[in-house]
């Protein structure tokens, strides 16, 4: 009964979607202001009955009505509840769910804070927001039913959801990706509604940039949590595969900070007009196909979704009718390309330029890795994979170059700067990140690790580079009296503080590329192994039994220095359901390094093989990746957005 | 100038969904199959255990056997391993192709992940890899008893796929050969 009312709900969401998508662009070409408003309480109504779809499901699960196949196929009996709520977005169906789900929210969202705007301009985001919102409706209904019944063989007991997923990172991680995937859904009608106005000026770009930043945010964080969980949950110790999947994530997240640079000098000077548009189409594009990629199976990927062509070929042909369109509309109505502001070489227009340039290259190069093995089949020319070699030889060079232009930018001005200014900014940082790069290896040696690495010295001279500009224009803006700070804009600090964010994280990767040490070896109980200048005891293995699984969990006592560090507790878990093997790996955390013990297999003697891992900085990676976030958040809550904007003519005489 | 360049992205976007929709009729993790239905190839190898023995497509024969291309540096075969420990662990005989590898670290990875395999093959130019077509780890064969290769996969072999696509076609080569 509650599926049917959450599948019912979930029609009356998409025939309130096909109104708003309608209604409101009727009314705004015939002038009708009513019409017009109705976009207001029919992105409302489509949220409610969204939500109350997707509450359906969620209930679905916590009485694990298997009658239904997506609850059976991702749920058990013995799962806890916890995981029961988030197995409602481990699959497919449930998946895309959520999406409508979030996309609703942030149309409703946009309705709700939107009123400032010109009616006809907010009438149109609403409504494109509206046909996107039919697009995922019917997909949903018509290929991903999440409410289909399994009548009458219900089955007694569900297969479990996939272990991989039973744990907290999966919990928040795709909500928060999906709301950034999403998200970029607001400025992208932002930008259609500029093109069917031909109205796209200073004022767009302010009203856009709270969303842009915000679904950058979410973005930012999604990518940090999934870096995250897969460094703790896949067992071995990377963060970054370079797996289609992820790439999926990486490439909108690119152009979104593209995307944010270039519509501020769109905002400040009313440069790089047409560029700023078409990043707001790309971005949201790249969403598109990031899903439609992951979901299609068109490429292999350690992510296991089904294939399935129908879903694929319904999905190219929304990504054609989205894509496809909004460029068709780019080209008829964009602005021509013409500069309308001058600016100088040296100005922060031109920085702003080679950020963008920087950015999207890497983009192009992830995308192009990305889809080199699907055009090569294509093309006949054999089966390839494309591996991290590829991808570091271009994301690493274009990322360091993206840190130094950044540590320039900041003391550069609208227009032109003057080049006696550079001058007398940049030597005192670029002596301080050169004497980091050279000294600071060595000192971090004397704390036990090997010699002096190219990598490390590199990684420190970016860092230092960056942190000090920062400190150095932070010290220019408010001098040394640090209570000032609360005077500076929060764009300005958001900033300084996701730019820091970019320094730590440049901090963390490469600091772990050039010293992480890991040892795999056969333990017995009561073998004691070196790794860096750590000492790994094996105690032995015992067995104990979790709510859905059994474990093998041993015990490895660290030591430093003959001081005790941690007991840690790996597992070996081999789940009830699936009779999945599953390795949990068993962390020591602290910011300068973290130590990882995983479990291999068991050998002869009561040996086990463990994997034993020191690795540096390496939280400096997700630390660097919440404070970019929580940089871009700070921006977007700048007291200019939220200044109530007097109305404007337009306003009042569509309101009379 | 200026009004044509608006129309790149647009082209470039068709391009690829040319791309896309021919990509869809592919399965990417399936075979491009000339050698289905043919011997497996004459190769010479060392075995990974015992470098002084050389295996041959010889000692294929006589039996039903999985042979599974993998390697210590391909992620993937992480995720496959404890599924060709079961499968070796209900009686299929497996044999691996260490792919282009290097032996120091494929014992470990053995030591630590367990053996499912009844010997290794050692190709670490990549000879065997090339005559068999190999796009990359993991790969994995169905081959008879009479050295006749029967079924290829292209990507992880997990219980889905081993269900799906090996199941039925083991039983049967099993039970020609008795």
């Amino acid at each position: 009964m509650i599926a049917e009312l959450g599948h019912f709900a979930l029609i009356i969401g998409l025939c309130f979607a096909l109104m708003q998508s309608l209604v409101p662009m009727i009314g705004s070409f015939k002038g009708y202001s009513s019409w017009m408003r109705l976009g207001y309480s029919l992105s409302l109504g489509q949220l409610f009955f969204v939500a109350i779809s997707f509450v359906c499901l969620v209930c679905a699960f916590l009485m694990d009505d298997f009658s239904l196949k997506y609850v059976s196929q991702n749920s058990n009996t013995d799962l806890p509840a916890h995981y029961k709520v988030s197995a409602v977005w481990a699959a497919h169906e449930g998946s895309l769910l959520l999406w409508a789900l979030i996309l609703a929210g942030w149309t409703a969202s946009v309705a709700l804070f939107s009123r400032a705007l010109p009616l006809v301009f907010s009438a149109r985001i609403l409504a494109v927001l509206g046909a996107i919102s039919v697009g995922f409706g019917l997909f949903l209904l018509f290929t991903s039913n999440p409410f289909e019944r399994l009548l009458p063989m219900t089955p007694l007991q569900g297969s479990d959801l996939n272990p991989l997923l039973q744990d907290i990172g999966l919990i928040i991680h795709p909500p928060m990706l999906y709301m950034g995937y999403v998200g970029f859904a607001v400025p992208f009608a932002f930008a259609i509604a500029a093109l069917i106005g031909g109205q796209f000026d200073s004022a767009w770009a302010r009203w856009s940039r709270p969303w842009i930043n915000l679904a950058w945010v979410f973005l930012t964080l999604g990518i940090t949590l999934g870096s995250w969980w897969a460094y703790y949950e896949l067992g071995w110790g990377g963060w970054w595969f370079w797996d289609p999947v992820e790439n999926a994530s990486l490439m909108p997240w690119l152009v979104g900070t593209a995307l944010m640079h270039s519509v501020a000098a769109t905002e400040k000077r009313g440069v790089f007009r047409s560029w700023t548009l078409l990043l707001a189409i790309f971005a949201f594009s790249l969403s598109l196909l990031g899903t439609f990629l992951v979901r299609s199976g068109i490429l292999t990927s350690v992510h296991a979704f089904a294939a399935d062509p129908e879903r694929g070929v319904f999905m190219l042909m929304f990504l054609a009718i989205v894509i496809g369109g909004s460029l068709m509309l780019f080209a008829l109505r964009g602005p021509a390309m013409q500069k309308v502001a001058a600016y100088q070489g040296l100005s922060r227009e031109a920085m702003l330029l080679i950020n963008n340039v920087l950015l999207v290259s890497s983009m192009v190069m992830i995308l192009i890795g990305t889809l080199y093995p699907l055009v090569a089949d294509v093309l006949e020319l054999g089966k390839i994979s494309v591996g991290p070699p590829y991808f570091n030889f271009f994301f690493v060079p274009l990322s360091m170059g993206l840190v130094i232009a950044m540590g320039i930018a900041v003391f550069t001005r609208w227009k032109a700067t003057a080049s006696a200014l550079l001058m007398s900014k940049i030597p005192l940082p670029l002596i301080i990140a050169t004497a980091s790069g050279i000294i600071l290896p060595f000192v971090l040696r004397a704390d036990s690790y090997v010699g002096y690495s190219v990598t490390a010295g590199l990684t420190l001279f970016l860092t230092a580079w960056l942190l000090a500009t920062i400190g150095i224009d932070l010290k220019d803006k408010i001098g040394i009296n640090l209570t000032r700070i609360a005077k500076l804009s929060r764009s300005y600090l958001g900033m300084q503080l996701a730019h820091s964010g970019i320094a730590i994280c440049v901090l963390g990767v490469g600091l772990n590329a050039a010293y992480d040490e890991i040892r795999e070896l056969r333990m017995a109980p009561g073998q004691s192994a070196m790794v860096a200048d750590y000492q790994f005891d094996f105690v032995g293995v015992n067995r104990v039994s979790g709510p859905n699984f059994e474990a093998y969990r041993g015990q490895v006592n660290v030591l430093k220095n003959n001081a005790p560090v941690a007991n840690l507790f790996p597992e070996k878990r081999q789940y009830n359901a699936g009779g999945q093997v599953m390795t949990e790996a068993a962390l020591d955390p602290s910011l300068a390094r973290d130590i990882y013990v995983s479990m291999g297999e068991p050998l002869a003697d009561g040996a086990w093989a463990l994997s034993l891992q020191v690795k540096p900085f390496i939280r400096c990676i997700w630390l660097g990746g919440v404070m970019i976030g929580l940089g871009g958040l700070l921006a977007a809550t700048d007291r200019r957005y939220r200044r109530r904007k007097k109305p404007s003519p337009i306003m009042e005489c569509n309101n009379g | 100038m200026g009004r044509f360049a608006l129309y790149v992205p647009l082209v470039l976007f068709a391009i690829l969904t040319l791309f896309l929709l021919k990509g869809l009729d592919r399965d990417p993790s399936e075979l491009p199959s000339a050698l289905v239905g043919e011997a497996f190839p004459a190769f010479a190898l060392p075995s990974l255990m015992d470098e002084q023995r050389l295996i041959t497509e010889n000692d294929l024969a006589s039996q039903v056997t999985l042979v599974n291309v993998w390697a210590t540096w391909c992620f993937a075969c992480r995720i496959e391993h404890p599924m060709l420990n079961k499968l070796a662990a209900n009686g299929v005989a497996i044999v691996g192709i260490n792919y282009k590898d290097q032996n120091q670290p494929a014992h470990q990875w053995l030591e630590q992940r367990g053996n499912p395999y009844q010997f290794n093959i050692v190709d670490a130019s990549g000879s065997l890899g090339f005559d068999l077509g190999v796009t990359g780890a993991p790969e994995t064969y169905l081959v008879d008893a009479r050295g006749i290769i029967r079924y290829r996969r292209v990507g992880v072999v997990d219980q889905r796929i081993w269900d799906e696509e090996f199941s039925a076609l083991y039983q049967q080569l099993m039970s020609d050969v008795k």
